[in-house]
């Protein structure tokens, strides 16, 4: 019972905020409600009892990530108006595709969830760092690296355009 | 009933009434302390010796006007202090003040709480707090706060990077991310992690000054280039709020350095057998002495160095720091494969 009311709850708070978030006015405003939005997925993580991943959800996105929208929002120059190039039409083309395939995947997603109910799996352990650890470096030892290359490669990407002369 | 409801509520009163009386006699120390350093007397009116200048600066802020500028973002400069306050105080949650007693016939822990991953939400918490300086600064609609703004969060995202490094190679000698696992390790070491990990600690320690914006790092108040940094525009108590924050967070990084790196509630060399009668003192007693001792030094550094320039601090962050705290991991981790 205390765990529905507090599921419905952080539920709603995600969605709330994930509205606010693309009708608030101010872009600084936006990005606050993001912030709120990207903790209310943490409290959802610890009612899973995924500590760790609710903590790092914290440290990653909350407080790192986003800090680094709030720089770049900051330090571009907002008050400009809307470029006179822009096409409404062919935006809202684009916004119909996209929602097309969103639609698509939620459907596709309930379908599959309807066809095979979801196995309960064992139950977290107190400790579940250390089984994440062994899930990360020993059984998806090599896709954890190819993600990292990954991330490096954009990282030294981002370095060579930002940076015309090295 | 009695365990889960009421004793922690009761700790949670009595923490933040201890951090808020703490933070106010913190600054009379503070003031006490640089005139000392620079022979002078400090406050001596209100009070024997100025003991009671904390309620009068207190009454002083409550009863100043409290300004809003004309063209600020009102909510969120109505919020930024409180958004660098409330990271401050929520952080003591974790942190273990002492073994733990019976009193009444009802246990009390020692701690408000002990979850198995207490060290990355301190730090996780301490990220939520950079969002109170950089909004406070940017819904001013001021240039110097935002210019003092942009500086912190550039230096607290940088900062971070070092301080979470030598976490990690504490987590590496204790295998556990738990505050209390963390104290129990040293225990069973017989050794504090201070000794075992010096350089850590030093990387810590200064990273933990920036991390505060404490002299001599303390770029985003920088008075002779920002007039008063991020809170120029802020006055009576939201101005309290921020400097409320800012040794909150003081004490926060002092019960961290205690509590890693100090070994917590634990007497000085708790494995050498005469040196056992020190058990005699209470370990609430020791962690208060050493987290003092943390925040003195932090009152001592600000009274003798002076500020670095913007581009040095950057440099010693990402040149010097972070490439020594990674350096250090890597060595702890040979050490503890060799040996």
């Amino acid at each position: 019972m205390g765990e529905a009311v507090a599921f419905y709850l952080a539920a709603a708070l995600i969605l709330g905020f994930a509205v606010l978030v693309i009708t608030a006015r101010s872009t600084v405003h936006s990005v606050m409600f993001l912030v709120l939005n990207f903790l209310s997925v943490a409290g959802l993580y610890v009612l899973l009892s995924a500590q760790f991943l609710a903590v790092i959800q914290v440290l990653v996105y909350a407080g790192g990530i986003v800090v680094l929208y709030l720089f770049v929002v900051m330090l571009v120059s907002l008050k400009r108006s809307a470029e006179a190039h822009s096409d409404p039409k062919r935006l809202g083309r684009l916004g119909v595709v996209l929602s097309v395939a969103v639609l698509a995947e939620f459907v596709a997603i309930a379908a599959y969830g309807w066809a095979t109910p979801a196995a309960v799996g064992p139950g977290l352990q107190a400790s579940n760092v250390e089984q994440l650890g062994r899930a990360l470096y020993m059984d998806y030892l090599i896709p954890f690296e190819v993600a990292s290359m990954l991330l490096l490669v954009a990282m030294i990407g981002a370095i060579v355009l930002a940076k015309r002369e090295l | 009933m009695v365990e889960t409801i009421i004793v922690p509520l009761i700790q949670i009163v009595m923490v933040i009434v201890a951090v808020l009386v703490t933070v106010m006699y913190i600054v009379l120390l503070e003031r006490k302390v640089q005139a000392w350093v620079q022979v002078r007397l400090g406050p001596m009116r209100v009070g024997y010796h100025g003991i009671l200048q904390p309620l009068a600066d207190v009454l002083k802020l409550f009863i100043k006007e409290d300004i809003t500028p004309a063209r600020a973002d009102t909510w969120v400069f109505t919020a930024a202090p409180l958004i660098a306050l409330v990271p401050a105080l929520i952080a003591f949650a974790v942190i273990p003040f002492g073994k733990g007693m019976t009193l009444f016939g009802v246990t009390v822990p020692g701690h408000i709480a002990d979850i198995n991953v207490g060290l990355l939400y301190i730090v996780a918490v301490g990220s939520i707090g950079i969002y109170g300086i950089i909004l406070g600064g940017w819904s001013s609609n001021s240039k110097y706060p935002l210019l003092a703004s942009l500086r912190s969060s550039a230096q607290l995202i940088s900062y971070e990077i070092a301080v979470t490094m030598t976490l990690v190679t504490v987590i590496m000698l204790s295998g556990t991310l738990s505050m209390v696992g963390i104290v129990n390790a040293q225990a069973e070491r017989g050794w504090w992690f201070a000794f075992l990990q010096p350089v850590a600690f030093f990387i810590f320690f200064v990273g933990g000054l920036a991390e505060t914006n404490r002299a001599p790092f303390d770029m985003p108040e920088a008075e002779q280039e920002l007039v008063g940094g991020f809170h120029t525009e802020y006055s009576g108590m939201r101005f309290a709020f921020f400097f409320l924050a800012e040794y909150a967070n003081m004490i926060v990084i002092s019960s961290v350095a205690t509590t890693v790196f100090f070994g917590g509630w634990l007497p000085p060399f708790p494995n050498v057998e005469f040196l056992s009668f020190l058990d005699v003192v209470p370990g609430w007693a020791w962690f208060m002495l050493k987290t003092f001792l943390v925040l003195y030094v932090f009152l001592w550094v600000r009274a003798t160095l002076p500020r670095y320039r913007y581009d040095q601090l950057m440099r010693l962050g990402w040149k010097w720091l972070i490439p020594l705290a990674i350096l250090n991991v890597v060595v702890t981790g040979f050490i503890k494969v060799l040996v």
